[in-house]
């Protein structure tokens, strides 16, 4: 008996308030969003296979790249790991028997799904061809495309994102269980808690600059309207006031899985835990006084420029935290190389590039020249797919035996990180020297001599698409004919792990009660010994 | 699985178990009351924030503009009329004081008064968007809707118009006369976002009634009453500060 098998029927799922079920529910829509995004991304590979626009039409090319764009971020970067690993085990690891508040957690999937129709409504009648950053007036006033449906997925989609953080956070501060302060909770609490203030601070600025956009697109209110005297940077202000955070909310998370998959295969404590889980919360709080490095070159006020280009080297300061503590984890560990860990390496090394060509962009001088090529495409990718990217698919291979209860084939899954990290660096590294050589990013076509280096890419994004399948088939798989995985495959210390796999609906059978730090793997052998003292 | 709904319900029965006595509308995953009516009012303080930062990228907006185009903002504001914006002011705070009165009556287990004191909020709620929807026919009568059929008439040549002449008004330069619509721009934005809320209010405020009358939160539950009191009181919060920004600094000169 566990939460899978507890209730059968489709009006079990549709209507659950187990915050497990929800998360497969989550896990299921934003895999199906993840391919449709994937495709495009394909599509826009192909295209720029050749300097000519030969595959589709130049406005058809913009309509592609814009609904990757709006589909990666809002219904599957900003939902992927929160709203599944985090629903499924925030609640587990803290003690819990559910979120604080299951049926605003089913909402939220709701709105999710809700967002996410309306999103297929755009494709299918005609799509949308702004750039997900939807930059007025190009928005409000040039084009007949579906800026209006986006929007509205967009706010809706947001409000989902909102009750998710929300519903974290209220559970983090109320529902530990005894013994669970606040510095023994696992470092992926600790993210997800940094993460969820941006969604709940940031996600309504976006609402309401989507609703001012709307407005000013359908009556001409002129707030964003240079004719009437209003500012169309107003519009990125407030943009970027949320969808700078919003990184952030997309990669917090991801570090937080990539804490909890170092410290089980190192067999260590992670290094400076008081430290890690304070970079999170750092990551947040600076990460609202940044948004401006968008604008570098969009007539923001010299000033402005400097601080907001000191800001953002202030962000790389806990980021850099946490990569040097993951790497004293791993000084002296006893390391093992099963999946989880190797897509935990790919996120280390990918995230460093990725971060440090943050730090390029962030510089006024550099950001000139590098903003608007494929410099910041690549950048952008390297944080999101190497990084993020990266620590989802560690998190599923992490927590896919709690989940299921099943093992995945181990060799194949070791292949299918190795190809996703080999298919990763073709496609993205020669997009840093494209940008660098001066490739414009959204054109459809390009001089010839760029082409070698759009080869690679292109080839490399094949690569990536098989590493991205062999998953989806392997674990599928894995639900009927994989290994049954038992209740703690890795020995991992967190209170997830310390009941059955797949868990109980109510998680545990009796409340647990913290008596030990975050992860003491000293505590987990005296436990077996405990355990087999007592069953000897 | 023969007993899983004790387990679901939290208030298991099992036999010497300190835990009979919770009240049926524990929710299962809480171990005590407390705790679920601790975790509702957080949870609705944080919606709040949420509102709270929804709003100021309104109020940002209003400032911003505010500064550039002061001469405007000050002649535009002169076209509303302070005598119903404070008629509704008073019966935003009456309607909040209604409310408090009902969520008391809430706790202390009054079920008359509780739906005396939601019908009032109820019927406050419906005279403010009822003087709003005077105030916005005026807007509509003089082309103050920002868009195709704005007029800056009564900017150009305050001499003949009513409110403008009253408040001593000035001529505006054509140019600085044009920003007047940023001002009903952000007026119609942010009164029309805080009339939603207040019908979005409303809405709840019927449920909660019809649910009341059946003795729903007079039974010891008041989770529901108390945040929605919250968040009638943040809505008109928002208010007091849309009347102060909108309707009286500046007035005079």
């Amino acid at each position: 008996m566990n939460y899978l098998t507890k209730e059968n029927g489709l009006l079990s799922w549709l209507l659950t308030g187990d915050h497990k079920r929800i998360a497969i529910l989550y896990l299921i829509s934003i895999t199906f969003f993840f391919f449709i995004g994937g495709a495009l991304a394909g599509l826009i590979r192909l295209e720029l296979l050749t300097p000519q626009s030969d595959l589709m039409a130049t406005d058809t090319y913009n309509k592609v790249f814009t609904m990757h764009g709006v589909i990666m971020i809002f219904l599957f970067l900003v939902p992927s790991v929160p709203a599944t690993l985090g629903n499924f085990f925030i609640p587990m690891m803290l003690g819990a028997k559910d979120l604080a508040l299951p049926r605003i957690n089913l909402l939220s999937w709701y709105l999710y799904v809700l967002g996410g129709i309306l999103v297929i409504y755009t494709m299918v009648s005609g799509g949308v061809d702004t750039g997900w950053t939807f930059t007025t007036p190009l928005s409000t006033h040039y084009v007949n495309t579906n800026v209006l449906s986006t929007g509205m997925a967009v706010f809706i989609a947001g409000f989902s994102s909102i009750f998710t953080g929300l519903n974290f956070i209220v559970t983090i501060h109320k529902m530990r269980a005894p013994g669970m302060t606040w510095f023994r909770m696992p470092l992926f609490v600790w993210a997800h808690y940094a993460a969820s203030i941006l969604m709940v601070l940031g996600t309504p600025v976006l609402a309401i600059a989507v609703v001012l956009l709307a407005l000013e697109r359908t009556i001409g209110i002129g707030v964003f309207d240079p004719v009437k005297g209003g500012d169309p940077l107003l519009f990125q202000h407030l943009f970027w006031f949320y969808s700078h955070p919003a990184v952030y909310i997309m990669i917090l998370p991801g570090m937080g899985v990539i804490s909890e998959v170092i410290s089980t295969f190192s067999r260590k404590r992670v290094f400076g835990y008081t430290a890690v889980a304070f970079s999170s919360v750092a990551i947040a709080v600076f990460g609202f006084f940044v948004w401006a490095h968008h604008m570098f070159i969009m007539g923001i006020s010299n000033y402005a420029v400097l601080v907001f280009s000191l800001l953002t080297m202030l962000v790389a300061v806990p980021s850099a935290i946490k990569i040097f503590n993951w790497t004293f984890t791993l000084y002296k560990g006893s390391i093992t190389f099963e999946t989880p860990m190797l897509y935990a390496f790919g996120f280390m090394g990918l995230f460093t590039i990725g971060g440090m060509t943050g730090v390029f962009l962030g510089t006024s001088g550099t950001d000139i020249h590098l903003t608007e090529t494929y410099f910041i495409v690549a950048h952008f990718h390297f944080v999101m797919v190497g990084g993020m990217l990266m620590a989802f698919l560690a998190g599923i291979h992490f927590w896919w035996p709690k989940m299921t209860g099943r093992m995945y084939p181990e060799k194949i899954s070791q292949m299918a990180a190795v190809v996703t990290f080999i298919g990763f660096n073709l496609t993205f590294f020669p997009q840093f020297i494209l940008g660098t050589l001066g490739m414009p990013r959204r054109y459809a076509a390009y001089p010839p001599e760029f082409q070698i280096l759009n080869v690679f890419s292109t080839a490399g994004a094949t690569i990536l698409g098989v590493g991205y399948l062999l998953p989806v088939l392997y674990l599928v798989w894995s639900l009927k004919y994989g290994e049954i995985a038992g209740d703690n495959p890795w020995q991992a210390t967190g209170l997830e792990w310390q009941t059955q796999s797949p868990p109980l609906t109510e998680n545990f059978t009796e409340l647990p009660i913290m008596d030990h730090e975050a992860y003491d793997y000293e505590w987990l052998e005296n436990q077996k010994t405990k355990e087999v003292a007592s069953a000897g | 699985m023969p007993d899983s709904s004790a387990i679901d319900h939290g208030a298991v029965t099992t036999a010497g178990d300190a835990h009979a006595e919770h009240p049926s509308y524990q929710r299962h995953h809480f171990e005590t009351v407390e705790q679920q009516a601790d975790a509702s009012a957080f949870a609705m303080w944080l919606f709040l924030l949420t509102e709270v930062m929804f709003f100021g990228g309104l109020f940002t907006a209003y400032l911003i503009y505010r500064n550039w185009y002061y001469p405007a903002f000050v002649s535009a504001s002169h076209q509303l009329n302070v005598v119903w914006g404070t008629l509704n002011t008073v019966v935003l705070i009456l309607s909040s004081f209604t409310m408090a009165m009902g969520v008391w009556c809430a706790e202390t287990r009054r079920r008359r008064g509780l739906v005396l004191c939601l019908t009032l909020t109820m019927t406050l709620g419906l005279v403010f968007l009822g003087i709003k929807t005077v105030e916005y026919k005026e807007k509509i009568e003089k082309h103050h809707v920002p868009g195709q059929h704005y007029s800056l008439q009564s900017f150009l040549d305050p001499a003949h118009d009513e409110a403008a002449l009253a408040a001593g008004d000035k001529p505006l330069a054509l140019d600085m006369a044009r920003h007047t619509e940023i001002y009903f721009s952000l007026y119609f934005a942010m009164t029309g976002m805080h009339a939603l809320h207040m019908i979005i209010g409303i809405g709840i405020l019927a449920f909660m009634i019809f649910r009341a009358r059946a003795g729903a939160y007079t039974g010891g539950h008041v989770t529901f009453v108390e945040n929605f009191g919250f968040y009638w009181h943040f809505v008109d919060l928002v208010w007091i500060y849309l009347f102060a920004l909108l309707y009286l600094i500046s007035r005079h000169q």
